[in-house]
């Protein structure tokens, strides 16, 4: 089958669906590549380099989306780009079908089969092919270096000759992808950065890059970001007037707010309010990498870059991932190479679109003349939900009290009946038993309570040398059988003489094994 | 004058070995403890010997010595991994002594029954002590040395067999004959027979029934109990050594015997019982072999082993600043504790934290795992028990588990169906990183599946602990 990619049509966007290098890789799965001429231009891959690699180079935009299988695109396609489509071929592109009804109807109604890259579900297999998250990692980068470009100052303080330099102040609301790049970045820049999330779970995260995250005063239990599928979810009312008190009270002394707040499939969450963009020091920065849908702060243009009256200055770009395009081609086409292989398993050049698998049926959304979205949720779980923590019932002390009461009283009762029992029988044996037994029986016992006392004290590291030990000692049935050696026939002298050179065996061994043994016991 | 003079150097023996099992409280006093019982076994010896009742004294010095120095030699040679095998040799010596005790004393005591008042005056040593006795201390003294010949007898072949599994020259799997525990019942119910027999008889015909019987016994318990339980089944022949050298002494009517006897099986018996709460089962199960039934289908392990290399570990541990290692019965076969005590040493040189977690019932003999780390010169304030450092896990960069599997093993409290559930197990997964050294996929001696293994932090150095550490080794300076 033959893969190919056409030029963007949207105005502005310089990314393409595919590079050379990528294109190889696709090679390697057994497919033809085409590329309409001029489509890596804006991205810096000259037509030459797709030659290079062995990818077609086709004239027109018509000729292309009629000669080839599969179609990878970028940007959400458009109604003209959607005719083209025609039964048994296959779209490979963002699409936003939440929003796009009118496109998945047109894509339905051609019988194509499309894809959405951002339908790909958030589970650790699909990350290769997570393109949302690979352009949100440009998006949160790129978000730091417009921003600085729009600043005045350093972001590291420094104290020079010249006079003391403040260190820049940056707070990233919202600490998913891009806002962790954001971070990232940003403290490598050498600012000092907080961040916010409405999922606690991320703080580790968060202050695993170097920031310093910022926590509420609140008490309400936050909803797990993992029954979302690792998103934010929307938080109650009496939770973002907690959210937007904190952000007034940080709004004067930050210099450079980034804001990457959404909730998916929602207009984004207005969190910046005129209020706090007044209250910051002219040259502060805003960027809001919401604006694409309504943007965080009020007073976001989209796709511009206003300065309010106090000096403020609101980035609304949209196209950050485009304004690097060259890294961002990069990463998208190797997100959509890995798509690829999931969907030729056999890597024989045809594909395979199985709708039993939880990463391809989430992100098909046209499939056969069906439309297939939305998906049935993944069988596999994101993210494992946080188990709740038992808490053990703190005691009170009368509690403790009776349970100690009581314990004592249980260990009363078994000793007692112990004893009693054991008293018993050693005098039910008394009665019949001749005095000299009794006598040695007194030893008996006495020597059993010697030896329990005694052996719990000794150490575990030592219990080796104490069977050793006991070894060597229980061969005092020497003494037995030097007393019989003396008295009587062969036969027992024989035996006699038999145990004692075995005891004889064991009391020097034991022993010896067990001063070799404590000799090795040394403190450091 | 002379009795007198021997029971006082009795009971100055008894005092000497109860210092001496005492004195095992710390690795210190331990070394001193260790004089105290061997002053105390010459003084029992010496005082036997120049006292009533012993004769042929010449020869007696001359087999002592002659045993003695084969124990010195043993001594002096054996490995400290061989240490099991030599403990569980040394109990069947003590054991064999004990039935021909026994033995001696029925044949004594039939030859003396027959003879008339005028000859039995004439009788000295052991002899004439039985000829003082009138006839319910004689059927006494019948249940004693019957008693005595059964527990020697079943200590005997059970140390053996427990010597043949532990040095691998039996299979250590748990085999019974057909029949099972049956045939065990029923040469026990046999031995009881020919006690009541015996008791009425004095004959020679139940006594050697009986001690077949018990020979049996002590063979087929031992063989059907298998590997890990080892622990549990050396301290149990160490206790019944020691009851068996008791029930001796009361049929010879020696209190020396009696006192060393009983604290010989009281020590065996906690011992025992140590190792199997450390277990979390009860003495019986163990006995009887095999893991209890499980109440209903194991949980599921989910995810992968993920294996690494030796360069992976390296990094890892010259990261860290605490590490744990969790020894096992793996590192005592492949001979590993002198490379183990290598990477400590190393490790230490640099800082770093290293300790050892020690479970109780690691290897194969109680305290086994103490005395290979001693051997290699480990220092014993970084050997910690279980319940020293089970807390400290969460705070610690790197365990490293060396041939150990079940007792770290999370089913024990995570799956309340695991044939292990309830043990306690060294909680090593709490750890930030795990590192696993073990030769294959294969699961441990219970045959329980470890989802250690299977954790997200947990990393499989596969391979033989010593070439690992070997290499683990080249890599760290």
């Amino acid at each position: 089958m033959k893969i190919g990619t056409p030029k963007e049509i949207f105005e502005g966007e310089a990314r393409v669906a595919m590079t050379p290098d990528s294109a190889k890789q696709l090679q390697k799965l057994g497919y033809e590549c085409a590329i309409e001429k001029g489509a890596g231009e804006a991205a810096g891959f000259s037509d030459a380099l797709y030659e290079e690699a062995g990818v077609e180079v086709i004239k027109t935009a018509a000729g292309l989306w009629k000669e080839v299988d599969i179609i990878a695109k970028v940007r959400q396609p458009e109604a003209v780009e959607l005719k083209r489509l025609t039964k048994d071929k296959t779209l490979i592109s963002f699409f936003n079908p939440a929003g796009n009804e009118e496109g998945m109807e047109a894509a339905k109604a051609k019988g194509a089969n499309v894809i959405a890259m951002e339908m790909v579900p958030r589970i650790s297999r699909a990350q290769k092919m997570d393109a949302l998250s690979s352009m949100a990692n440009i998006a949160g980068y790129r978000a730091v270096i417009e921003a600085g470009n729009n600043f005045g100052r350093f972001f590291t303080g420094q104290i020079t000759a010249a006079g003391k330099v403040p260190p820049a102040k940056i707070l990233v609301v919202g600490a998913g992808v891009a806002g962790l790049a954001a971070i990232g970045t940003a403290t490598s820049l050498g600012a000092i950065t907080y961040a916010f999330d409405v999922r606690p779970e991320v703080a580790e995260q968060v202050e695993s890059m170097g920031a310093e995250f910022v926590y509420l005063d609140f008490e309400e239990e936050q909803q797990d970001g993992a029954a979302t599928g690792g998103y934010a979810s929307v938080s109650s009312p009496e939770f973002r007037e907690a959210q937007l008190a904190k952000f007034r009270e940080l709004a004067p002394e930050v210099d450079i707010v980034i804001t990457t707040a959404l909730i998916p499939n929602r207009p984004a969450p207005k969190l910046w309010l005129e209020d706090m963009i007044a209250a910051m020091k002219p040259g502060s920065v805003i960027v809001d990498l919401a604006a694409e849908r309504g943007g965080n702060a009020e007073g976001t243009v989209m796709d511009e870059k206003i300065v309010t009256d106090n000096g403020v200055t609101i980035v609304g770009y949209t196209d950050f991932p485009s304004r690097m395009a060259s890294q961002a081609s990069t990463l998208y086409a190797t997100n959509i190479r890995h798509m690829m292989t999931d969907l030729t398993p056999e890597k024989d050049g045809q594909i395979n679109h199985d709708m039993e698998d939880d990463v391809i049926r989430g992100a098909t959304v046209t499939f056969e003349g069906d439309i297939t979205f939305p998906p049935p949720p993944p069988k596999v779980q994101a993210i494992a939900a946080q188990k709740p923590k038992e808490v053990a019932p703190e005691l009170t002390p009368e509690e403790k009290r009776a349970q100690e009461v009581a314990e004592f009283k249980a260990q009363t009762k078994q000793q007692v009946t112990l004893l009693a029992v054991g008293g018993a029988l050693i005098l039910g044996a008394g009665l019949f038993a001749p005095a000299s037994f009794m006598q040695h029986f007194i030893v008996f016992v006495l020597a059993v309570f010697v030896g329990f006392q005694v052996i719990w004290g000794v150490a575990h590291s030592l219990h080796t040398p104490l069977m050793a030990v006991t070894n060597a000692i229980s061969s005092i049935i020497i003494l037995g059988a030097l007393m019989q050696i003396g008295s009587g026939s062969a036969l027992v002298i024989i035996l006699a003489a038999l145990s004692v050179f075995m005891a004889g065996i064991n009391i020097f061994g034991g022993f010896l094994v067990t001063r070799r043994m404590l000799a090795m016991f040394q403190k450091s | 004058m002379e009795f007198g003079f021997t029971t006082a150097a009795y009971v100055v023996a008894a005092v000497l070995f109860i210092l001496s099992l005492g004195g095992l409280s710390g690795q210190e006093s331990a070394k001193r403890a260790v004089w105290y019982g061997i002053v105390g076994m010459a003084l029992a010896v010496a005082a036997t010997l120049i006292g009533p009742g012993s004769g042929l004294w010449l020869l007696s010095i001359l087999l002592i010595a002659g045993g003695g120095s084969i124990g010195y030699y043993v001594a002096q040679k054996v490995q400290m991994t061989e240490m099991p095998q030599l403990v569980a040799a040394m109990h069947s010596l003590v054991g064999l002594a004990a039935v021909f005790v026994g033995v001696i004393a029925h044949i004594e005591l039939g030859r003396v029954l027959v003879m008339d008042d005028a000859e039995k005056k004439a009788l000295d040593g052991f002899a004439a002590l039985l000829a003082k006795k009138d006839a319910i201390e004689i059927g006494i003294l019948r249940v004693e040395l019957f008693l005595g010949v059964f527990i020697g007898a079943v200590t005997f072949t059970g140390s053996v067999v427990a010597y043949g599994k532990l040095a691998g020259k039996v299979s250590s799997a748990a085999t019974k004959l057909p029949g099972g525990h049956m045939l065990n019942a029923g040469a026990a119910v046999l031995s009881a027979i020919c006690l009541i027999w015996y008791c009425n008889t004095g004959g020679v015909l139940p006594l050697t029934l009986m001690t077949l019987a018990a020979l049996f016994i002590g063979y087929h318990l031992i063989m059907g109990i298998g590997g890990a339980d080892m622990p549990v089944v050396v301290s149990m022949l160490n206790s019944y050594s020691g009851w068996a050298a008791a029930a001796i002494g009361f049929s010879l009517g020696n209190d020396l015997l009696i006192v060393v006897g009983a604290l010989v099986g009281s020590s065996g018996a906690i011992l025992s019982y140590i190792m199997c709460k450390a277990m979390n089962r009860s003495f019986v199960s163990v006995i009887l072999g095999g893991f209890g039934g499980t109440t209903g289908p194991a949980m599921e392990v989910e995810g992968e082993q993920v294996a690494i290399d030796a360069d992976g570990v390296a990094t890892a541990l010259d990261e860290a600043d605490s590490v744990i290692i969790i020894p096992g019965y793996g590192m005592a076969v492949a001979q590993a504790q002198q490379n183990v005590a290598e990477l400590t040493r190393r490790l230490r040189a640099k800082g770093k934290e290293v300790r050892f977690a020690i479970h109780p019932v690691a290897g194969r003999l109680p305290g086994h795992m103490n005395v290979l780390l001693a051997e290699a010169k480990v220092p014993y304030d970084i050997v910690m028990e279980m319940d020293e450092i089970n807390d400290d896990f969460p705070e610690t960069d790197v365990a490293i588990v060396i041939g150990s599997n079940d007792i770290v093993n999370p089913a024990a409290q995570e799956d309340p169906n695991s044939p292990i559930a309830g043990m306690p197990v060294l909680e090593c997964w709490k750890a930030k990183q795990v590192f696993v050294s073990k030769r294959g996929q294969g699961t441990g001696y219970s045959g329980i599946e470890n989802p250690l293994f299977y954790k997200e932090n947990t990393r499989m150095f596969y391979g033989d602990a010593k070439a690992s550490l070997d290499t683990l080794l080249t890599l760290i300076s």
